[in-house]
């Protein structure tokens, strides 16, 4: 099985976020990279957190684990690292475009500066925290409908 | 350092987040409106992150086998190094929210500390924590501003929530063997060195909530000795209730 870097996060960029399932685990920002052996084999494939209590961590590394097994990668350890810790700007723009379709505001400083839904700019903050702990929650002035908004961490 | 001052010194940050986490987490449903129960909730998930991450490393430190899950359900709460504020009972919203001020605003100065320490492991949680305790510290800022400025009801509620709460401030900055020991290698601040910062910021958020600092009563510590309040039993039993009949019990 052909085990190179380009084809591993072919197969990493396939694991949907469990919680917003549009965007990947690597639109998200969450895989640090691949490290390899001495023989440029790849070894490890390192993994970061968004939240410290993300309870989505878990379903990640369950979602990883066994997609790298059906691609035949089962040799492949998937580690945890913290530092550098992970920051919304990680967020690609292929990733931001995708939130942005789904109705969620991409992280911007200051807050977001649309409606998702009307494109309206003049959106209000109703809560700083939202229905998961990446997420706050905003309503457009204009059309009135609640959205969700990536908060910028 | 020896490994048992670095023991406690990691004792004593995760049982402040655990404890705390617990505590928020009794809100869930109850909150006074929704989006206070959603951040509640978030406040709680995060602390009790921040816990795992502080007690795995103190397990490890320890090599006594125990991991994050056996330090926080099978540990006695004599053995519990958290500080006096952080077990006390919800109470009403302000008293919620002050605590909340409190720790959070002293929590965010030690880990713009920590995130230096002379310990790798420990600069790079104190650092992925630092990001989420700022908005934290803001949150309750934010409550205790509304509140303190609002109506006469909830203003008398807010001093009333700062008179209880002072007596336990004092013990956020307490020196001792622990705190010496590890200030000396670099690995924690000094306590004492963010008093003057904590002073600060609390009387910026208080000025803005048109609320008087709080004249400070005699202080009540013990927590990072391991004497606590009556409160902290019957919390921890409740929170340790499934591990503690099922032992290793999985789902």
């Amino acid at each position: 099985m052909a085990c190179d870097a380009e084809g591993l996060m072919a197969v990493l960029a396939n694991v949907p976020d469990p919680e917003i399932p549009v965007i990947s685990i690597v639109d998200l920002g969450i895989v640090r990279g691949i490290a390899h052996d001495a023989d440029n084999r790849p070894t490890t494939v390192e993994i970061t957190p968004t939240y410290t209590g993300c309870p989505a961590t878990a379903a990640i590394m369950g979602a990883v684990r066994k997609a790298l097994d059906a691609a035949g990668h089962a040799d492949l350890r998937i580690n945890v690292s913290l530092s550098p810790p992970w920051s919304s700007d990680w967020i690609t723009p292929t990733g931001r475009r995708k939130l942005l379709d789904y109705g969620i505001a991409p992280p911007e400083r200051g807050g977001p500066v649309a409606c998702p839904q009307c494109g309206s700019t003049s959106p209000v903050e109703v809560s700083r925290f939202g229905s998961t702990p990446c997420k706050s929650l905003w309503q457009c002035s204009d059309c009135l409908e609640p959205f969700d908004s990536f908060k910028c961490h | 350092m020896a490994d048992d001052i670095l023991f406690q010194c990691l004792l004593r940050l995760g049982d402040d987040s655990l404890v705390l986490g617990q505590r928020l987490s009794e809100l869930c449903g109850h909150a006074p409106a929704l989006e206070v129960d959603l951040a509640l909730a978030n406040l709680a998930l995060d602390l009790i992150g921040q816990a795992t991450l502080w007690l795995e490393l103190a397990g490890e430190v320890e090599g006594a086998g125990r991991d994050a899950d056996a330090l926080a359900f099978r540990r006695d709460p004599a053995a519990f190094r958290n500080c006096l504020l952080v077990e006390q009972p919800n109470g009403d919203f302000a008293r919620t929210m002050v605590r909340q001020l409190l720790f959070s605003t002293w929590q965010q100065l030690a880990y713009e500390q920590l995130e230096r320490s002379s310990n790798p492991r420990i600069a790079e949680i104190a650092a992925k924590a630092l990001l989420e305790v700022r908005y934290h510290a803001q949150l309750a800022a934010d409550w205790v501003i509304r509140l303190g400025d609002g109506t006469g009801e909830s203003r008398g509620r807010m001093t009333a929530a700062l008179a209880w709460h002072a007596r336990f401030i004092d013990e956020l900055f307490e020196v001792d063997d622990v705190s010496s020991a590890t200030a000396v290698a670099g690995v924690a601040p000094e306590p004492a060195s963010l008093r003057p910062a904590f002073d600060a910021a609390i009387a910026a958020v208080l000025a803005n909530a048109t609320l008087a600092f709080p004249t400070l009563p005699r202080a009540s510590t013990g927590g990072r000795r391991g004497r606590h309040s009556e409160h902290l039993v019957p919390m921890l039993a409740e929170m340790q209730f499934l591990q503690r009949t099922y032992p290793g019990a999985k789902w």
